[in-house]
């Protein structure tokens, strides 16, 4: 069987509404896609962690302090089911840690803004849990197994993170002058950026027509993001916030709301690294990986020492894994 | 009176809980590991339940406008009544294991008489606490290990933490006046007679661990009256922080 014709079986399968599953035959290309994706996805949740982990110790009550904590612990476990997504592709969790931190491997630039004050907190899993749910709903019906089953689980809980937000908000724009303005403040600050958190135009992106085709995108950056817009437009409006573009408005033909440029170049800049907080996000990744070095060559170290003492393999990777 | 010392023992009960829960959550999304980030959170988050209890208790005696809220925020650094030990900071990995490691050993010792509590309340607190403690306990020990006999480097970091931190740990089995006062109406333990049973254990742990037991082991230390570390103030600056600066509104 020559290789043309595999590549013809699998795009049949995938045509066909098949699942791919991690032992399956798939082109190089797909896997490398997979790959760069799921681990993209998996940093984006990791590094998601900091700019909410700024507001943990300044939470304002015992009851958001608990949420938040919950949150962020969520968010950590979002990226353990992907990091072990990826590694069903062949590639190990601390290849993909050492991408991240030599700054090879991309997360999402909505992390690389600063969270100012506690309405962030709820700015944050309002609009970007929010942009995120958008993102992942459409991932669970993604062709790859393994990266879709991880998509049904992490959807549960980031509706819940959205609701949440919401709540904060919802309690802000409702509460004192001060608690009011912070919320609009919010909102100022963290609507632009979660609007980029669809990606460039579809005329700009040179992935979506392969993804579509192996159907790891089912829509485009653009289709998401207008769907983001019709959600949230009416939320805010409930929570008696004003959107920042003097251009939104119902488009009654579209049946859609028309938006605003979003600032292209401001777009690039962050991604290339010159965002506002990339060099602390990063940097805190990086200190923390390292400042753990000792950790886990002692955890490695102490049970390669007891299984050698009880000859036994088994208990050595059982023992590594809960460790680490 | 009665009423008064038991109001001051929730508080210490909870001030314990609360002031290591907040340096753990310190670390989320700065652990060694994924898995670890998600276990200190963990106990963070238990530590946290445990405070809500307390204080929710120890609003209903105050009565008023007490909240577990007020409770938690709006006290001046003398009010916590929390073992100076806690608020010590995070200085690496090995001071945040030995911390909680002789935290637990004390939590789940007396856990298990507080079940008994005259208090109902208290003792149905002590019950549910029990179950995640006993997890914690687990966790710590196993760390104990881990890294006393890991690596040299792992060994002698946690020789330092340990020469650190265990001096203040005799602060946790020592009675304080409204503990005394809480033994005699036979809602707490008698901290003597834990103190046995505590420093047994802990010691076990420590020459399992391949670490040495510190000589010197006795330092001055009065959390329990209020008169903490200069840690604290910096600490509790932060945890206040939106309730100094926006008083009286609903989050
Ligand atoms: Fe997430
Ligand atoms: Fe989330």
């Amino acid at each position: 069987m020559t290789v043309k014709s595999l590549e013809q079986q699998f795009q049949e399968r995938i045509d066909a509404g098949e699942r791919i599953e991690a032992k399956d035959w798939m082109p190089e290309k797909y896997r490398k896609t997979h790959i760069r994706q799921i681990s993209q996805h998996a940093h984006s949740e990791i590094v998601g962690m900091l700019p909410e982990g700024n507001w943990i110790t300044r939470a304002p009550s015992l009851r958001r302090k608990v949420g938040l904590l919950a949150k962020v612990q969520d968010e950590a476990g979002h990226g353990l089911y992907l990091y072990s997504a990826a590694e069903t592709l062949g590639i190990s969790r601390d290849e993909l840690f050492d991408q991240l931190h030599t700054g090879k491997a991309k997360y999402s630039s909505i992390f690389n803004y600063p969270t100012l004050s506690w309405a962030d907190i709820g700015a944050i899993g309002w609009l970007v849990d929010g942009a995120a749910i958008i993102n992942q709903v459409m991932l669970t019906r993604t062709s790859y197994g393994p990266y879709a089953r991880a998509m049904v689980r992490i959807c549960k809980e980031e509706s819940f993170h959205q609701r949440q937000g919401y709540e904060i908000m919802l309690g802000l724009s409702q509460g004192s002058p001060e608690q009011k303005e912070m919320a609009q403040d919010a909102l100022n600050r963290f609507w632009w950026p979660s609007l980029m958190m669809f990606g460039p135009r579809d005329e700009e992106s040179p992935n979506t027509e392969q993804s579509v085709k192996w159907k790891i995108k089912r829509k485009t950056n653009d289709e998401l993001r207008q769907e983001f817009v019709d959600i949230t437009v009416p939320q805010a409006e409930i929570l008696g916030l004003t959107i920042p573009d003097p251009d939104l408005k119902w488009n009654e033909e579209r049946g859609h709301y028309d938006f605003g440029e979003i600032d292209w170049d401001e777009f690039w800049q962050v991604v290339k690294g010159n965002g506002p907080c990339n060099k602390e996000r990063l940097g805190a990744r990086v200190k923390a990986w390292d400042d753990g070095a000792w950790v886990r060559e002692a955890a490695i170290a102490y049970s390669d020492r007891r299984s050698r003492s009880q000859g036994d393999e088994a208990s050595r990777n059982q023992d590594v894994s809960a460790a680490i | 009176m009665k009423s008064n010392n038991l109001y001051q023992y929730l508080l210490l009960l909870g001030d314990h809980s609360m002031i290591l829960g907040h340096r753990l959550s310190e670390l989320c999304g700065h652990g060694p590991s994924l898995e670890t980030d998600i276990a200190l959170t963990n106990i963070s988050l238990d530590l946290f339940g445990q405070v809500r209890s307390y204080f929710q208790y120890a609003a209903k005696l105050a009565g008023g406008d007490a909240t577990e809220n007020t409770i938690a925020y709006l006290r001046t650094e003398r009010k916590y009544l929390s073992s100076t030990i806690l608020e010590q900071e995070n200085r690496d990995f090995a001071h945040v294991i030995v911390r909680q490691f002789l935290f637990d050993v004390y939590h789940r010792l007396l856990l298990e008489e507080l079940q008994n509590s005259k208090d109902d309340q208290i003792a149905a607190i002590a019950t549910k606490s029990l179950k995640e403690v006993k997890y914690h306990l687990r966790f710590s020990t196993s760390w104990m290990n881990r890294l006393g006999a890991g690596t040299e480097e792992s060994n002698q970091r946690m020789q330092v933490a340990l020469d650190y931190l265990l001096p203040m740990a005799h602060e946790l089995v020592t009675a304080s006046d409204i503990e005394t006062a809480m033994k005699d109406e036979e809602i707490a333990p008698d901290l003597n007679v834990l103190a046995i049973e505590y420093w047994t254990q802990v010691k076990a742990v420590i020459q399992e661990s391949n670490l040495k037991y510190p000589e010197f082991k006795d330092r001055v230390v009065r959390g329990k009256q209020g008169i903490h570390s200069e840690h604290m103030g910096r600490l509790l600056s932060e945890f206040q922080y939106m309730q100094r600066a926006y008083p009286n509104m609903q989050w």
